[in-house]
C-alpha cells in the first residue's frame, strides 16, 4: 500500500480526524502564548506545570475519577497561580520554587502510582503519561468536546486581550504606572497557561508540553521583528508541526508527542538559519 | 491647586528608611529635576510617585484633576526589552491602552494619538522598525512617545539620557524641554547630570539621608546642599 492510500484509508475514521482537529486546535493554542513567556523569562514556569500535571494525573488515578481532568485541571491552576505570585517577593525565590514544586510533583506522583498500582504495567503507563501515549487516538466524544472548547477559549480570550498581554509583557511597569491592571493580566495568563498545559498532555504528555509552548514562539523570533508577526508565525509553525507530527505518526509509528518535539526542533534549527542569513 | 503634594514622606525598604521628611509640590507646567547620589532614593521615590510601591510614611496626592493613571512613564530599560520583537508603531500605540477602556481593540483615535506623538518626535519613518535594532537615542524616543501617549499631564522620566552619547543627549533634552513648553506638560526627571538639570530645570529636588533641598533652580544655587554636591561631581 503507498503512503498516499494508507493515509486515506486512516482518514476514513473518525478517531483519527478528531485526532488531527484536536491536536492541531492544542498546538495553535499552546503557541499563542508562548511568546508571552519567553519574553518575561517565564518558560521554566511552563515546564514546572507540566510536572505538577503529572502528579495531579498521579492523584486522579489512584482516587480512580472517572473523569481526572477533574483534578488534574484545578490542581494545576491553582500551582500556576502559586508559582507566579511567588515570583514576585519571596523567600524561596521564584525558579528555586518552581524546581522545588516540579520535582516534587514528579517524585510523589511517581510513587502514588507504585503505591497504588492502576494496573499491572506501572512503568508503561508513567511513561505513557510523561511521554504521550497513542491517547490522543483514543479520545472520547466528551474528551474531544472538551478540548475544543477550551481551545476556543483560550483563541478567544488572547484575541481580546492581545493588546493588553503585549503592554504587560513589554514593560509591567509602565502598564501599572498608566494604569493597566498588569497582575490581574499575569495571574489570567499563568491560569490560562495552566489550561493549556493540561489539555496538552493528551497531545504529547506532560513533560514534552513545554516544547510545544515555548519552541514555535523561540523559532518566530529568530526571523520576526513584529510582536504580531511574531505571534502569528509561531501559530503557524505550531499548526504544521502538529499536523506533520500526527500524519508521520500515522505513516512511520513513531511515538506522536516525540514526533512533534522533533519536527519543532527541525523548525527552529531552519529559523535559526535564517535569522543568522537575514541579519 | 497644585497637580502633586508631596508630605512628610518617607521612603525605604522592610521599613528601613533611606529617605526621612520628604515634602515638595508640583505645579503645572513645572520641570522638577531631582538629584542626589547613587543609592540615595531617586529610583524609590519615582515608583511611589508612580503608585508602584507605597510610602513607609507620609502621604503623596495627587491634585488638579489629575489622575493616577494621568502620569506618563519613562522607565529605565530593562534586559527583557533588549531582544523583544516588537515594532516601533507597536510600542507607541501600547501606550495609548489606558484610553481603551473595556474595550479589546484600538479606536482610531488612539492610532492617530501614536501618530502625533511619533511625529512630533521625529520617529514616524522608524515606525515598522524593529525597537531592538534601534539606537539607544531612538529607542529612548520610542519610550518617549510612548508616554506621550498615555497623557499629556505628567510625565515622569527616569534617567532618560543613561546610556547615550552626546548628541543623543543633547536632541533628548531639547525633545524634552519641547514637551514642557509646548504641550504644557509637567516634567518629573530624574538625572545624574547635574549641569543638564541647571540648565532646563525650573525647580530641584536633592534627595539624600541627610541633606534635603527643594525649591526653584535659582535658591539650589545658593544652597549648602548643592555647593557641596556640585564640587563633588565637578571632581569625578
Amino acid at each position: 500500500m503507498s503512503v498516499a492510500e494508507k493515509l486515506s484509508m486512516y482518514f476514513q475514521y473518525d478517531f483519527v480526524r478528531n485526532a488531527l482537529i484536536v491536536g492541531v486546535l492544542i498546538a495553535l493554542c499552546s503557541s499563542l502564548f508562548g511568546a508571552t513567556l519567553v519574553l518575561k523569562r517565564f518558560s521554566f514556569i511552563g515546564d514546572g506545570l507540566s510536572h505538577v500535571a503529572f502528579g495531579a494525573m498521579a492523584i486522579a488515578a489512584v482516587l480512580k475519577f472517572t473523569n481526572n481532568m477533574l483534578i488534574i485541571l484545578p490542581l494545576t491552576v491553582l500551582c500556576a497561580v502559586i508559582l507566579l505570585s511567588l515570583g514576585q517577593n519571596a523567600k524561596i525565590k521564584g525558579d528555586a520554587a518552581v524546581a522545588m514544586i516540579s520535582v516534587s510533583s514528579l517524585g510523589l506522583g511517581y510513587m502514588l502510582m507504585n503505591v497504588f498500582p492502576t494496573s499491572s504495567n506501572v512503568s508503561g503507563d508513567v511513561c505513557s503519561t510523561l511521554f504521550g501515549s497513542t491517547s490522543i487516538l483514543t479520545l472520547t466524544k466528551t474528551d474531544v468536546a472538551l478540548s475544543l472548547l477550551l481551545s476556543v477559549a483560550v483563541i478567544v480570550f488572547f484575541i481580546f486581550f492581545y493588546n493588553k498581554i503585549f503592554s504587560v509583557t513589554f514593560d509591567e511597569s509602565f502598564a501599572r504606572a498608566t494604569g493597566i491592571r498588569a497582575g490581574l493580566y499575569n495571574i489570567l495568563v499563568a491560569i490560562i497557561v495552566a489550561v493549556i498545559i493540561v489539555v496538552a498532555m493528551n497531545l504529547v504528555g506532560s513533560l514534552l508540553t513545554s516544547a510545544l509552548i515555548i519552541f514555535p514562539a523561540l523559532s518566530a523570533m529568530r526571523v520576526f521583528k513584529s510582536f504580531r508577526s511574531v505571534i502569528i508565525c509561531s501559530a503557524v509553525t505550531s499548526v504544521i508541526c502538529a499536523a506533520a507530527g500526527i500524519i508521520l505518526h500515522l505513516i512511520t509509528t513513531t511515538p506522536i508527542g516525540s514526533t512533534i518535539v522533533a519536527a519543532n526542533l527541525a523548525v527552529f534549527a531552519v529559523f535559526f538559519v535564517a535569522g543568522k542569513i537575514r541579519r | 491647586m497644585s497637580q502633586m503634594v508631596c508630605k512628610d514622606v518617607s521612603l525605604g525598604y522592610d521599613g528601613n528608611a533611606i529617605v526621612n521628611n520628604l515634602n515638595f509640590t508640583v505645579n503645572k507646567g513645572d520641570y522638577l529635576c531631582v538629584v542626589g547620589e547613587n543609592g540615595a532614593g531617586k529610583s524609590t521615590l519615582i515608583k511611589t510617585i508612580l503608585g508602584l510601591r507605597s510610602p513607609l510614611k507620609g502621604s503623596i496626592e495627587l491634585g488638579d484633576s489629575l489622575k493616577a493613571n494621568e502620569i506618563g512613564y519613562l522607565p529605565q530599560q530593562t534586559m527583557v526589552q533588549k531582544d523583544f520583537p516588537a515594532s516601533v508603531k507597536e510600542i507607541v500605540l501600547s501606550g495609548a491602552l489606558n484610553k481603551t477602556g473595556l474595550s479589546p481593540f484600538y479606536t482610531r483615535k488612539e492610532k492617530e494619538l501614536a501618530k502625533k506623538a511619533m511625529e512630533s518626535l521625529g520617529i514616524t519613518a522608524l515606525a515598522n522598525r524593529c525597537y531592538r535594532e534601534l539606537s539607544g537615542g531612538q529607542q529612548q524616543r520610542v519610550l518617549l512617545a510612548r508616554a506621550i501617549c498615555a497623557t499629556r499631564k505628567l510625565l515622569v522620566l527616569d534617567e532618560p539620557v543613561a546610556g547615550l552619547d552626546p548628541k543623543a543627549t543633547a536632541e533628548m533634552y531639547e525633545l524634552i524641554k519641547d514637551i514642557n513648553k509646548n504641550g504644557e506638560t509637567t516634567i518629573i526627571m530624574v538625572s545624574h547630570d547635574i549641569s543638564a538639570a541647571m540648565t532646563y530645570a525650573t525647580h530641584i529636588l536633592h534627595v539624600s539621608r541627610e541633606a534635603l533641598y527643594f525649591g526653584t533652580k535659582e535658591g539650589y544655587l545658593q544652597s549648602d546642599v548643592a555647593k557641596i554636591f556640585i564640587a563633588k561631581e565637578d571632581e569625578k
